[in-house]
C-alpha cells in the first residue's frame, strides 16, 4: 500500500430543499481506485467539475467518503481518532493564496500549524526557520502577507505546510490565480521539495506545462480516472486529452500534427530538444523519398 | 493589413501619466508616458507582468481612473473636457474586470444582465431585449434566464458577467484576463467567442492576458507594458522576434517561437515570424514539399 | 485612495516601551485612564503630565504621531469645551450674544479638554508601540482568567486576529467591486438617501458573498492545518514577563497610588 490509497471511493453532494428533503444527489466521485507511491510527483488533470478537487479534499479528511475508503499512510480517513495524524502527514495548499494565510506576519503564519499540534516554542522557531528557507522566503519573514505577490503568498502557504513536517503535500490548483512568473516560482519550489526532501507531491492543475516533469499523470473525468501513466504516455493521446477538455503543450501538439501529416515522429514529445532530435532525421528522410 | 490603415480611430490617448500616492515617499508612476490609439474592429492585446501598469492603463480607457496628466480622446472628443458624460463613456467602452463573476448580485441571470442597460436609462422591456441579445451572444440558453446566477458553473457565471457588459452595446470591449481560472477548453471557448464579437458586433476588443500563446493566436496588435511604460506596440509577429528583450522584462515568447528559433539554428529555412502551431505546421510541411532549405544539413 | 488606509498605527522603532509585554501596556493604559479621572485637580494633572511625558520620551515615537490621533476628535473636543465654557453657572467673564462664559466654566473646560487630549495621546502611545498582533495576544493571555466563567477568550482573540488580517483584503475587494459596477453604469453618488442606499445593493451583495466564500475557504485551510480550537495549542511567541515588565508594573502601581493620594488630598 502506498502513502495514499483510495478503494471504491464514492462521494455524493446532497442538496436539500427548505423542508430538508433530499432535492438532488450529484455524484462527484464515482468508484475511484488509486494508489500513490511515497516520494512520487503525481499530477492530476481534469476539467472544472471533473471531481479532482473533491478527491483532493478526501486525502486530507476535509471530506469523508460516502462509500469506499481512503487511507493515508495506512490510516483510514474516516477514523476520527487519527484525524490530526492524517493532517500532519498530508498537508494541503489551496487555490486562493489570500484565503489560506491566517497570520498577520509571514513567520507567524508559518507557525500556525506547529502551534496547533502543540510543538514546543523552541522547535516551532526551528521549523519556521527551516520551512521559510526551503521555500526561499526567509527574507520576507517579518513582512505582512498583504504586501506579497501571489506566488510569494503561495510559497508562504507551502512553508506553513512544511513546518508540520508532512510526508505528502496536496496542492489544489495552486497556480490558477497566479501570473506566469508566480506559477514558475511555485512549481519550482514544489519540485525542489519533492527532489530534495523526498516529499510526495499531488499537484492538481490546468496547466499542461506544469506536469511534463511529473513522475505520473492522472486524468480525471466525471469523477473517475480515465488516463493514468507517465507524461509521455499521457501526452501521446492528444485527441483523447482534447476530448476531456484538456490541452497539450504547443511542442507536443505541433509534433502530433506533423505526425498526422505523415512525418515519422513519435507521439508524446514533451520538450523542444526532444522535438528537434526526432524532427531533423524525419525531415531528411522525407526529402529522400 | 492595408485595410486596417483605413479603419477609423475610435480612441486616442496622448502621453498618459498616472502617479500613485503623489507627494509622498511612496510616489510612483503606475503609467508613464503612454500613448496609443484603438481603431474600429481592432483586436489589441496588452501583456505585461503583474504590476506593469496594464490594469491601471485599461481603467483609464473608460474613465474609472483619471490620468494625472495626458489626454484621451473618444471619437475626437477630449474625455477630460468640462461636462463630458463619463457615464456614457463607460457604456461605450465596456470594461470586464478579472473574475467578473464576483460582481453578480441579482436574483436571476436575466435581471443581472439588465443592470447595465437599466443604468443607461432604458425601460424594462428595452433592457430585457438587450439582455437577451447579450446572453445569446455568449451562448447562455433561455432556460438559464430565470436561474440564480450563483447556481451556475464557473464558466457559465463568467459568460453571464461578460454578457452584463455586452448588454450595454459597447463600441470597445476591454477584458482583463477573461480566462483566469478556467480549464483549457473553457479558455478557448471564451477567446473564440470574443474573437467572433468584433466581426459579428463590429466591436474593437482589448484583451489583457498573461498567455503569449493566446495573444499570438488571436490579436492583431500587441502592446507590451513594463514598469508603467509601453515598451512595444506592434504585431505579435514582430514583437516575438524580440524574445530576448521580452525575457529581460520578465516575459517570454510563445513556445512555438522558441521551436522555430531552434529549427533555424539547425539550418531549416523557416520564417522567424511564425508564432502559431498552424503556421509552424504549414511551414515545416512546406519545406518538405519544396525540398528547399536543406542544403546545409 | 481607499488602499492607502492602513490599519492600526504601529510605529516601528526599538524602544523600551516597544519591548514591554503587551499585557503591561494594556494595564498601563487602564491605570492612566483611572488616574486621569480620580486626579481631577492641578496636582493630579501635573502628575499625569509628567507620567505621559516620561512615557512619550521612552517610546522614541516622534511627537507629531502622538497628536495625529487628535484630528479625529477635534470636533468632539471643541463641542465639549464649548459646552463647558458657556453652560457652567458661575462668575461671568465675558459674553457673546446670549452666551455667558464663566470663570468656573473656563477652568472646567480646560480640565475637560486636557483630559480628552491626554486620553487620546495615552491610547495612541499604546497602539503606536504595540503591533495589533501583540495586542490580540495580550488580550488573550491577559484576560485568560475569564475562561473560568466560560468566556471564549481564545476564540475572540482568534477572531480579532483574523479580522486584522482580512480588513485590508476586504477594503481592496470593495474598491474592485465598486469599480466593476461603475463600469456597468452604477452611480454611487447620485440621488437622495434612499436612492443612495439602493445603489449600495450591487456593492453589498457581491461583497457579502465574497466574505462568506473567504470565510469558508479560510475555515477549510485552518482545519487542514490541524486547527482544533485553543486546547493544546502552543505559541511561537509566548508572552513571558521579563525584568523590565516587573519594573514597569511597579512604576504603574506607584503612579496609581500617587494619583489616588492626590485625589484624596485635593
Amino acid at each position: 500500500m502506498g502513502i495514499i490509497k483510495a478503494a471504491k471511493l464514492i462521494f455524493e453532494y446532497i442538496s436539500r430543499d427548505e423542508q430538508d428533503n433530499i432535492d438532488e444527489v450529484s455524484r462527484a466521485i464515482d468508484n475511484l481506485d488509486l494508489d500513490i507511491k511515497e516520494g512520487d510527483f503525481v499530477a492530476i488533470l481534469g476539467h472544472n467539475g471533473s471531481g479532482k478537487s473533491t478527491f483532493a479534499k478526501h486525502i486530507n479528511a476535509i471530506l469523508l467518503p460516502t462509500e469506499g475508503t481512503v487511507w493515508v499512510s495506512g490510516m483510514d480517513t474516516a477514523d476520527d481518532s487519527s484525524l490530526l495524524n492524517i493532517r500532519k502527514t498530508v498537508g494541503m495548499v489551496f487555490q486562493n493564496p489570500d484565503n489560506q494565510i491566517i497570520g498577520n506576519i509571514v513567520e507567524e503564519d508559518v507557525a500556525f500549524g506547529p502551534e496547533n499540534i502543540g510543538v514546543t516554542t523552541d522547535d516551532i522557531w526551528k521549523r519556521v526557520d527551516e520551512s521559510l528557507k526551503a521555500v526561499g522566503m526567509t527574507a520576507y519573514r517579518l513582512k505582512s502577507p498583504n504586501k506579497l505577490s501571489g506566488g510569494q503568498k503561495q510559497r508562504v502557504a507551502i512553508a506553513g505546510i512544511m513546518a508540520m513536517k508532512p510526508k505528502c503535500i496536496v496542492l489544489d490548483e495552486p497556480t490558477a490565480m497566479l501570473d506566469p512568473n508566480g506559477r514558475k516560482e511555485v512549481i519550482n519550489t514544489v519540485r525542489q521539495l519533492n527532489e530534495q526532501e523526498n516529499i510526495t507531491v499531488v499537484l492538481i492543475t490546468h496547466y499542461m506545462e506544469e506536469v511534463i516533469k511529473a513522475d505520473r499523470v492522472i486524468v480525471m473525468d466525471d469523477g473517475n480516472i480515465v488516463m493514468d501513466g507517465t507524461p509521455t504516455e499521457i501526452f501521446s493521446h492528444v485527441d483523447e486529452l482534447k476530448r476531456y477538455r484538456l490541452d497539450v503543450p504547443q511542442v507536443t501538439e505541433l509534433a502530433h500534427e506533423l505526425k498526422m501529416a505523415g512525418l515519422d515522429l513519435p507521439e508524446g514529445i514533451l520538450d523542444i530538444d526532444e522535438f528537434v532530435k526526432y524532427l531533423m532525421p524525419a525531415i531528411k528522410q522525407g526529402i529522400k523519398q | 493589413m492595408t485595410k486596417d490603415a483605413k479603419k477609423d480611430i475610435i480612441m486616442r490617448a496622448e502621453k498618459l501619466n498616472y502617479i500613485y500616492s503623489r507627494d509622498t515617499a511612496f510616489e510612483h508612476y503606475a503609467v508613464k508616458d503612454v500613448s496609443f490609439d484603438i481603431k474600429n474592429e481592432e483586436f489589441i492585446g496588452i501583456i505585461g507582468h503583474t504590476g506593469s501598469g496594464k490594469s491601471t492603463l485599461i481603467q483609464h480607457m473608460n474613465g474609472l481612473i483619471k490620468a494625472t496628466s495626458g489626454k484621451i480622446f473618444f471619437h475626437d472628443t477630449d474625455i477630460y473636457s468640462e461636462g463630458y458624460d463619463m457615464k456614457k463613456l463607460r457604456q461605450k467602452v465596456g470594461l470586464v474586470f478579472q473574475y467578473p463573476e464576483h460582481q453578480l448580485f441579482e436574483i436571476d441571470v436575466l435581471t443581472d444582465v439588465c443592470f447595465g442597460p437599466k443604468n443607461q436609462g432604458l425601460d424594462d422591456e428595452q433592457a430585457k431585449e438587450r439582455a437577451r441579445y447579450a446572453l445569446s451572444i455568449v451562448d447562455i440558453p433561455e432556460n438559464f434566464y430565470k436561474k440564480s446566477p450563483f447556481e451556475l458553473s464557473g464558466g457559465q457565471k463568467r459568460r453571464v458577467a461578460i454578457a452584463g457588459v455586452l448588454a450595454m452595446k459597447p463600441e470597445i470591449l476591454v477584458l482583463d484576463e477573461p480566462t483566469a481560472g478556467l480549464d483549457p477548453r473553457g479558455r478557448d471557448e471564451i477567446l473564440d467567442k470574443v474573437s467572433q464579437l468584433r466581426e459579428s458586433e463590429h466591436m474593437s476588443v482589448v484583451l489583457v492576458s498573461h498567455s503569449m500563446e493566446d495573444v499570438a493566436k488571436y490579436v492583431d496588435r500587441l502592446m507590451v507594458m513594463s514598469d508603467g511604460r509601453k515598451v512595444f506596440d506592434d504585431t505579435p509577429k514582430v514583437i516575438f522576434r524580440h524574445y530576448k528583450e521580452l525575457e529581460k522584462i520578465g516575459l517570454s515568447a510563445p513556445q512555438i517561437t522558441y521551436i522555430i528559433k531552434r529549427l533555424r539554428e539547425e539550418g531549416l529555412d523557416l520564417d522567424e515570424g511564425i508564432t502559431t502551431i498552424e503556421e509552424a505546421r504549414e511551414a515545416i510541411l512546406g519545406l518538405l514539399k519544396n525540398n528547399k532549405g536543406l542544403d546545409d544539413i | 485612495m481607499i488602499r492607502d488606509i492602513t490599519l492600526g498605527q504601529y510605529y516601528p522603532v526599538d524602544s523600551v516601551l516597544h519591548r514591554l509585554d503587551p499585557r503591561v501596556k494594556l494595564f498601563g493604559t487602564m491605570i492612566f485612564l483611572i488616574a486621569l479621572f480620580i486626579g481631577d485637580s492641578v496636582p493630579g494633572y501635573i502628575l499625569s503630565t509628567a507620567f505621559l511625558l516620561g512615557v512619550i520620551l521612552l517610546s522614541k515615537v516622534p511627537f507629531k504621531f502622538m497628536v495625529r490621533g487628535l484630528k479625529t476628535v477635534v470636533l468632539l473636543l471643541l463641542v465639549s469645551v464649548g459646552f463647558n465654557i458657556f453652560l457652567t453657572e458661575g462668575d461671568v467673564v465675558f459674553k457673546i450674544w446670549i452666551f455667558k462664559a464663566t470663570r468656573q466654566g473656563i477652568i472646567l473646560a480646560l480640565f475637560m479638554g486636557l483630559r480628552l487630549i491626554y486620553l487620546m495621546i495615552g491610547s495612541s502611545v499604546m497602539t503606536l508601540t504595540t503591533t495589533p498582533n501583540a495586542l490580540t495576544d495580550g488580550l488573550e493571555k491577559g484576560l485568560g482568567f475569564l475562561k473560568v466563567i466560560k468566556v471564549p477568550v481564545h476564540e475572540i482573540a482568534m477572531m480579532m486576529s483574523i479580522a486584522l488580517r482580512f480588513i485590508p483584503v476586504l477594503i481592496e475587494e470593495t474598491d474592485k467591486i465598486m469599480k466593476a459596477q461603475m463600469a456597468r453604469g452604477a452611480d454611487f453618488e447620485k440621488g437622495n438617501l434612499i436612492q443612495k442606499a439602493k445603489a449600495m445593493i450591487p456593492l453589498l451583495v457581491p461583497l457579502f458573498i465574497s466574505a462568506f466564500r473567504r470565510a469558508t475557504d479560510l475555515a477549510m485551510a485552518m482545519e487542514a492545518r490541524c486547527y482544533h480550537g485553543g486546547a493544546g495549542r502552543t505559541k511561537m511567541k509566548p508572552l513571558i514577563y521579563k525584568k523590565a515588565d516587573y519594573i514597569a508594573y511597579c512604576v504603574l502601581f506607584i503612579y496609581l497610588f500617587a494619583a489616588i493620594a492626590l485625589g484624596i488630598l485635593f
